[in-house]
């Protein structure tokens, strides 16, 4: 069953540096690191200390409030570090890799034989639940619910993101066995795949409802297809997870040993050769980009509008598929020049008081990371909405956030939404409103109220 | 560039927090980011930003208000030489077009500067106790005053308005962003309700009330405006004298014809009278995406109903003016174009644009044509509904509300 499903909002911001579509093999990196922040609303309990051996695939920490979700050391090593921060939280644990690539012996299971219960421990053991997200609330997966269905968008819109299909390359029998997972997580069927018109991998998977979407960004978002198929009503719970991880999980699931593979895309307009690395979730950023000059060049770990910034010595996010390394923007712009009152042929805007729209459709442009102004109150509107493509009224649903009016936040739909959902309309704001922290504040807000 | 950086920094600590200067904070920031955008780079959130932001978006509407503001400036003296017979109706336009031009200037100039410099003035105290950086709304609404005052509006009452508009309809509310009415429009209602005799006699145009005592005035000119000339009518037979006199100005040849009215070469508010040149503007905030073009045509098409309605009633002399005069006459393209498309005061859903448009149109010309004492209907229309687009935009949100509600129902019905 195939539906095209066409989506008019959104923007495709046209950055230069998209990676190619080759790939290859990146160094093996001498540290890892699994970092608790970016599993949203873990709180990490460690079960390893700092000098203690482990293999691929030991546990390093698991969830306080469900401790049978585990966090899976990705390489076999030492453990070097536990990262704390303030109140002494955990940043991330860094394992130092030994190199001799020791796995841990998991059951082989087979998840067309395995009833539900089993399989949620047998995937929680292996660490995939982190990889799993839930909707309402944008956190990571409630190992005890029981989702209404489970979404798996096929496809990245991000700016500079990796291409699914090069990354997912050959490892179609992996992925199959991930949605046979997946359809039993969540109760027998109830899998969606949102993928392109362009795409031949998703061809013949089956056991899933597959949509085509067409659109700009952010049509790739798992938020977005769920609401243009099946939206989410109060009270009902959806799993999204990302179709790199489904394959992984297929993969451990029948191989016993832990998958943690990542293919990343390396890309930006100050990366000297923009592709894709095929690498090991958490590797050192450096095996990836190499050393910059973190005065001229950020390096962001996921893409350019929802991503963490990070540094020479950091880390690949747990949930990133993508590296951008972006000119930094911390210069004063002077007026006429480069300033608020510049021509700006450089800048790519989605204003028409800027020329981009009357540029070709296939120049790119290197955007620096300044702010292009200063925050001021809402001012603009008529704005979020080009890019929001939700029937959500998103000036609204943020203004009831910042008023603390968790009954109107239900009633304009918070459910369905997740911070990167209004990454556009952060993009866009003339005010330079923080508008994915506002969101972000406002689904733990609901999820602490309703428990 | 870097030399008027480096000044702007070496003179920094004196405004910083324990410098002499300290207490000017606001203007030394406020000049500081006029000139450059600040280096900051983004924090949280997204890592790129677009380049818009809310100077680039207030200027644009500034550039759109700047035909308006010429062709203002050289219809004020082009007014004046009419109303003394310098000139007559059929000389070309550009004759003595400097002496206009300068006419003009020198009467508008300083209702501009009165106006920037009270309601800047009155922003900068206001940022400073509050601690915040001064915001770029009254660059727009600084310019908008002058533009829908009487030429011969007296500096002290233009000064009072904006004091008033800038403190009661705005910094109460909590500044740019915050208000409920529509700040230029509230210094002009000010005007109205606090000085009416002022404001509907004599100063219309320039030194009109001088030239007739000196018994220099050309015939036809009493210095009222197309309203007040209409207003007149009101509550007369169609066939009196007094009515068919007024009514014949309007008239292909007349003072106020079509063509006048559209190219604004009529008496009224420095910046209202020309169509021509307000469309311009529009033209440009349409392009740009900056003024709404929903708010623009339901307004255009609100008031075209009503003047329409009124052409089938046909109860008196105004109501038999064609809607297509009514629109282009007074400041309803003016405030149709700048006023209720403001963002701030106007509906803020798409679909409540169309609505809050439509409604304000069709009042302004109602109220113009229902209540002779209140000439200037638009001004009241855009006020009335400012008022009522937090409503519009209620009931536009409940439709919403109520589909995911059912939607919802409906999902447990299935489930059940």
């Amino acid at each position: 069953m195939t539906r095209t499903i066409r989506i008019k909002k959104g923007a495709d911001i046209r950055l230069k540096g998209r990676p190619s579509t080759q790939v290859e093999q990146a160094s093996s990196a001498p540290l890892y690191a699994v970092q608790p922040p970016n599993y949203q609303g873990i709180v990490p309990k460690l079960e390893v200390k700092e000098g203690a051996t482990v293999k691929a695939g030991s546990t390093l920490f698991h969830s306080k409030e469900h401790p049978e979700v585990k966090f899976l050391s990705p390489v076999s090593g030492t453990v070097k570090q536990v990262v704390r921060g303030e109140k002494r939280r955990i940043l991330a644990v860094v394992v130092e890799a030994d190199g001799k690539n020791e796995l841990h012996a998991f059951a082989s299971v087979d998840p067309v034989a395995t009833d539900r219960e089993a399989l949620v421990a047998a995937v929680a053991e292996r660490g995939f639940f982190a990889f799993i997200e839930q909707r309402p609330f944008a956190t990571a997966a409630n190992p005890t619910d029981v989702p209404r269905s489970i979404h798996v968008s096929g496809f990245d819109s991000a700016p500079l993101a990796a291409d699914m299909e090069v990354a997912l390359a050959g490892r179609e029998a992996a992925f199959q066995t991930g949605i046979h997972a997946l359809r039993v997580l969540a109760g027998g069927s109830n899998v969606q795949l949102g993928t392109k018109a362009v795409q031949t991998f998703f061809n013949a998977i089956e056991g899933v409802d597959t949509f085509t979407f067409e659109g700009p960004h952010p049509t790739g978002n798992a938020g977005v297809q769920i609401h243009h198929t099946r939206p989410i009503n109060k009270g009902e719970v959806v799993w999204t997870m990302h179709a790199e991880d489904v394959a992984n999980l297929g993969e451990t699931l029948s191989s016993g040993t832990y998958c943690a593979t990542r293919v990343v895309a390396v890309a930006g307009s100050e990366c000297d050769a923009p592709r894709h690395l095929q690498t090991t979730l958490g590797c050192a950023i450096s095996t990836l980009v190499g050393s910059v000059n973190e005065e001229e060049v950020r390096i962001v770990s996921g893409n350019p509008l929802t991503g963490d910034r990070t540094a020479n010595d950091g880390f690949l996010g747990g949930m990133h598929h993508q590296v951008c390394l972006l000119p930094e923007g911390n210069k004063p712009k002077f007026l006429l020049v480069d300033g608020w009152l510049g021509l700006g042929f450089d800048k790519f805007s989605l204003s028409k008081s800027y020329p981009t729209w009357l540029m070709p459709k296939s120049k790119e442009f290197a955007m620096d990371t300044c702010n292009n102004g200063e925050e001021r109150a809402f001012v603009v509107t008529g704005q979020y909405e080009p890019v929001f493509p939700f029937d959500i009224y998103p000036v609204q649903l943020l203004k009831s956030i910042i008023a603390n009016d968790i009954d109107a936040m239900e009633k304009l739909g918070i459910y369905e939404v997740a911070p990167e959902d209004f990454a556009l309309c952060e993009y866009a704001c003339t005010s330079k409103i923080a508008v994915q922290s506002i969101v972000r504040n406002g689904l733990d807000m609901l999820k602490k109220e309703l428990g | 560039m870097k030399a008027l950086h480096n000044l702007l920094d070496s003179v920094r600590p004196h405004f910083e927090e324990g410098g002499k200067l300290s207490k000017f904070w606001v203007v030394y920031d406020s000049l500081e980011t006029f000139a450059f955008t600040p280096g900051h780079a983004t924090k949280n959130g997204v890592h790129i930003r677009d380049g818009v932001d809310l100077k680039r978006t207030m200027f644009m509407v500034i550039v759109a208000l700047i035909p308006a503001l010429l062709f203002g400036t050289w219809n004020q003296g082009h007014q004046y030489l009419l109303s003394i017979g310098e000139i007559t109706p059929n000389d070309p336009l550009m004759t003595a077009l400097w002496d206009k031009l300068f006419i003009g200037a020198v009467k508008v100039l300083p209702l501009v500067v009165v106006s920037y410099g009270v309601g800047l003035g009155i922003e900068f105290l206001f940022a400073g106790m509050r601690g915040h950086s001064i915001n770029e709304g009254y660059l727009v609404s600084g310019m908008l005053i002058p533009l829908i005052m009487p030429v011969d509006c007296p500096l002290w009452m233009v000064a009072l308005a904006v004091a008033f508009a800038v403190i009661i309809a705005k910094e109460v509310f909590g500044g740019t962003g915050m208000n409920i009415l529509n700040v230029a429009l509230t210094a002009r209602a000010f005007l109205f309700f606090a000085y009416p005799k002022q404001l509907s006699g004599e100063i219309w145009i320039h030194n009109v009330k001088a030239s007739a005592d000196a018994g220099l005035l050309a015939d036809g000119y009493t210095g009222a405006t197309a309203l007040g000339h209409l207003a007149s009518t009101v509550g007369k037979g169609l066939d009196e004298p007094a009515v068919t006199g007024v009514m014949s100005m309007f008239g292909a040849n007349g003072m106020f014809s079509l063509s006048n009215s559209f190219l604004g070469l009529i008496p009224g508010s420095i910046g209202e009278t020309s169509a021509l040149a307000i469309l311009i503007g529009a033209a440009l905030l349409i392009w740009t995406g900056i003024g709404s073009w929903k708010i623009m045509s339901s307004f255009l098409a609100g008031g075209l109903v009503m003047g329409f309605l009124f052409n089938l009633l046909g109860l008196n002399a105004y109501m038999t003016l064609p809607a297509i005069h009514q629109v282009v006459m007074g400041g309803f393209m003016f405030g149709m174009v700048f006023m209720a498309t403001d963002p701030v005061s106007a509906a803020q859903t798409e679909r409540g644009k169309w609505i809050y448009g439509f409604f304000g149109g069709f009042l302004s010309i109602m109220i113009r044509v229902f209540n002779p004492a209140y000439p200037e209907g638009v001004m009241m229309a855009i006020l009335f509904m400012n008022v009522m687009a937090p409503l519009i935009d209620h009931y536009v949100i409940e439709v919403n509300v109520g589909k995911r509600e059912k939607r919802a129902l409906a999902a447990q019905g299935v489930t059940a």
